[in-house]
């Protein structure tokens, strides 16, 4: 497919050498911070660039509430970073497994993960803990309320931490992995094995199933207005409509940005109705989903992108490629 | 601007099986502690049993996980697709990945997980599935373990380990039972698990064009002990296995387990060949645990290879064919109770 010639806002990238493979990326107000997939993070100052080590190891995963990053490593070690770099080890994975999921929720409460169990650090700095039947594959926090998602084989979990009821499960056979809640908090969402995203309406567990997908999808995320879900996994951006009672139930996903190449990851606007789309190629492109509209902000050089991410303004976007290469765009 | 970087190599997997008490971890602590200047990523069952401290060693909990649609042929292991996608966040710090399952474990849903999922097979190549077997006990596991013969079948290079605790009459006879089993396997008699790891990692063995390293004749019909080493024995055992006796070499037809091989000099109609393969795996495929070929299409300069897991075939043009190569076609099956004249008829009716 030949893809038209679109603006670019090229020159208005600042380039980053992160020399790392890039696994996410956040923002302290201003200041966005690559995390590296192996041991470090880095800052990226008005004047340079800070390189701080936190974990003795690869970083498997991070998540930021905009007044800290936490990262779980392979070292078995839940950290998290403050703007000035300053770090504390939240948790230690006893038999030092692997912390594979974390999340952060309301009142400062943290969830990880590592093997069957999900653990959640309420703001008392009690933990509490419940094993799942599979090893965890995705932790969400409900936009309300202390209640944690736990996606894990054949379902998903929703878990009040501070009362002593099991778990409610969602089932649905198959090996469930991300997973995300609307911000109206009426659905329950999965990313599967299988290529498919798997959903649920919360209040009757009424199941949805969303095909077409070509691989795999990685990345979720909502738009400011919640009207629509983001997914990559196709050569396309593909968005679920969620702004009615049953969400896309029977509907069809707006599909826009067709490429050659697959959508790794997508970041939504944190105001407006524009996605940012990066593609295994490293293209990266806005696309607003009015009238599908497209501006690069990166050019296609076979990295795959491997993290999106705005700061709170909507003003910068920062992205990050699986070999290294980043970059910081001013809007 | 700089240059576009090239996409990096795919790291190479070993798969590393056997039956309970094989040997394995022998082998294992031998690959960590032996100066060979290469590093690895080791994915183990148990935690504490190997006993080299080294940070890319992980636990793994073996969760074999079966897609929505209940296809028993796309099941993967969940733990290694995301151990794997952890892993591969740290390249740069090993060279190739070793997974070993345990004992009981069938391989077919390691094998298959680099296939079925596209994140892990876009980062790393399944290398070999190398099966450590018991010289003394495996006859009798290859009886009573289902697992025990689904390893040796899988195999790309086996270890016959504990030699030294056989006769040389027991050793001809449980080669023998493994080449009834599987005759393209490489076999290493081993003691101890000592070998040389060259001969177990980054062999390549999936990569199809080591079929050709099969002797030809390996590649008849009925030919189905040929190790390098061949064993005079005379020695006529009496279970329920048959066996009957080639020119001194000692053969066996595993009741349950068996390999059909096709060669052909004729081309192949592509047009005939995947719907027919494709039928095939889709309806046979649940007793195919491996195939392999590669093909002289019609009309085409290069040559056509294919492998499959049970249901998966992944295939693809692989290089010119060579002014002085013989320009045939070789298929293989190893599988149970399979469909033999089924398949040497099918096969013949792709023949453009």
């Amino acid at each position: 497919m030949a893809e038209a010639p679109i603006p670019s806002l090229a020159t208005r990238v600042r380039p980053v050498k992160a020399e790392a493979a890039i696994v996410g990326v956040h923002f302290f107000g201003a200041t966005p911070v690559f995390v590296l997939g192996e041991e470090a993070l880095l800052y990226i100052r008005s004047e340079d660039e800070d390189r701080v080590a936190v974990h003795g190891g690869g970083i498997l995963v991070s998540a930021s509430d905009g007044e800290r990053i936490v990262t779980g490593g392979d070292d078995g070690k839940l950290i998290a970073t403050d703007i000035d770099g300053e770090h504390e080890v939240i948790a230690t994975d006893e038999k030092k497994r692997w912390i594979d999921q974390v999340a952060l929720g309301p009142d400062n409460a943290v969830a990880w993960s590592a093997g069957k169990t999900a653990n959640v650090r309420t703001k008392k700095g009690e933990v509490r803990s419940v094993d799942a039947p599979s090893t965890v594959a995705g932790l969400c926090f409900a936009p309300k309320g202390l209640r944690l998602a736990i996606a894990h084989y054949n379902g998903a979990s929703l878990w009040f931490p501070n009362a002593e009821a099991a778990p409610t499960k969602f089932e649905w056979k198959g090996s469930h992995l991300a997973v995300t809640i609307s911000p109206d908090g009426k659905f329950l969402m999965t990313a599967m094995q299988e290529s498919t995203l798997h959903g649920w309406r919360i209040t009757d567990a009424k199941n949805m199933r969303m095909s077409g997908y070509s691989a795999r999808v990685r990345s979720m995320n909502w738009t400011a207005d919640g009207k629509f879900l983001a997914t990559s996994g196709s050569e396309q951006l593909i968005l679920w409509p969620f702004d009615g009672k049953d969400g896309p139930m029977g509907r069809q996903p707006t599909m826009l940005a067709p490429s050659t190449s697959r959508v790794a990851v997508v970041a939504c606007h944190p105001k407006q109705p524009v996605v940012a789309t990066g593609y295994a190629d490293g293209r990266v492109v806005l696309v607003r989903i009015d009238d599908g509209a497209l501006i690069e902000a990166r050019e296609a050089d076979g990295q795959p992108v491997s993290a999106l991410g705005w700061d709170g303004a909507g003003r910068l976007l920062a992205f990050g490629t699986e070999f290294g290469d980043a970059g910081i765009l001013t809007l | 601007m700089s240059a576009i970087p090239a996409a990096p190599e795919k790291i190479p997997v070993t798969v590393l099986t056997g039956y309970l008490g094989a040997g394995k971890t022998t082998l294992l602590n031998r690959i960590l502690s032996e100066p060979h200047g290469k590093k690895y990523a080791v994915i183990v069952n148990e935690f504490g049993e190997i006993g080299i401290d080294n940070e890319l060693v992980v636990n793994a909990d073996e969760e074999v996980f079966e897609m929505n649609n209940g296809c028993i042929c796309c099941t993967v292991r969940g733990d290694l697709v995301r151990i794997i996608d952890g892993l591969m966040r740290r390249k740069g710090k090993f060279d190739a990945i070793i997974v070993e399952t345990t004992g009981l474990a069938d391989p077919a849903p390691v094998a298959q997980t680099f296939f079925m999922d596209e994140n892990v097979g876009a980062k790393t190549r399944l290398d070999a599935v190398v099966t450590v077997a018991d010289a003394k006990w495996l006859k009798d596991r290859l009886k009573d373990a289902p697992e025990a013969k689904n390893q040796i079948a899988f195999a790309d290079v086996i270890l016959l380990n504990k030699t030294d605790l056989v006769t040389p009459a027991e050793l001809a006879e449980v080669e023998a039972r493994i080449r009834a089993i599987n005759p393209y396997a490489r076999l290493h008699r081993t003691v101890r698990s000592q070998v040389d790891i060259a001969e177990v990692l980054e062999r390549n063995a999936f990569d199809l064009d080591r079929i050709l390293d099969i002797e030809p004749q390996f590649l008849t019909a009925d030919s189905h002990d040929h190790d390098h080493d061949h064993h005079h024995d005379h020695d006529h055992g009496h279970d329920h296995h048959h066996h009957h006796d080639h020119g001194g070499l000692k053969h066996y037809h595993d009741e349950d387990m068996q390999s059909i091989s096709i060669k052909t000099d004729k081309p192949i109609d592509p047009d005939k060949f995947f719907p027919w393969v494709q039928n095939l795996v889709a309806t046979d495929g649940k007793d195919i645990l491996r195939s392999k070929g590669i093909l002289n299409f019609k009309d085409d300069p290069e040559r056509y290879v294919f492998q499959g897991v049970h249901m998966i075939l992944d295939g693809d043009h692989q290089r010119k064919w060579k002014a002085d190569e013989t320009r045939d076609s070789r298929i293989v099956f190893i599988g149970r109770q399979l469909p033999e004249d089924k398949i040497r008829q099918g096969f013949a009716g792709c023949i453009a």
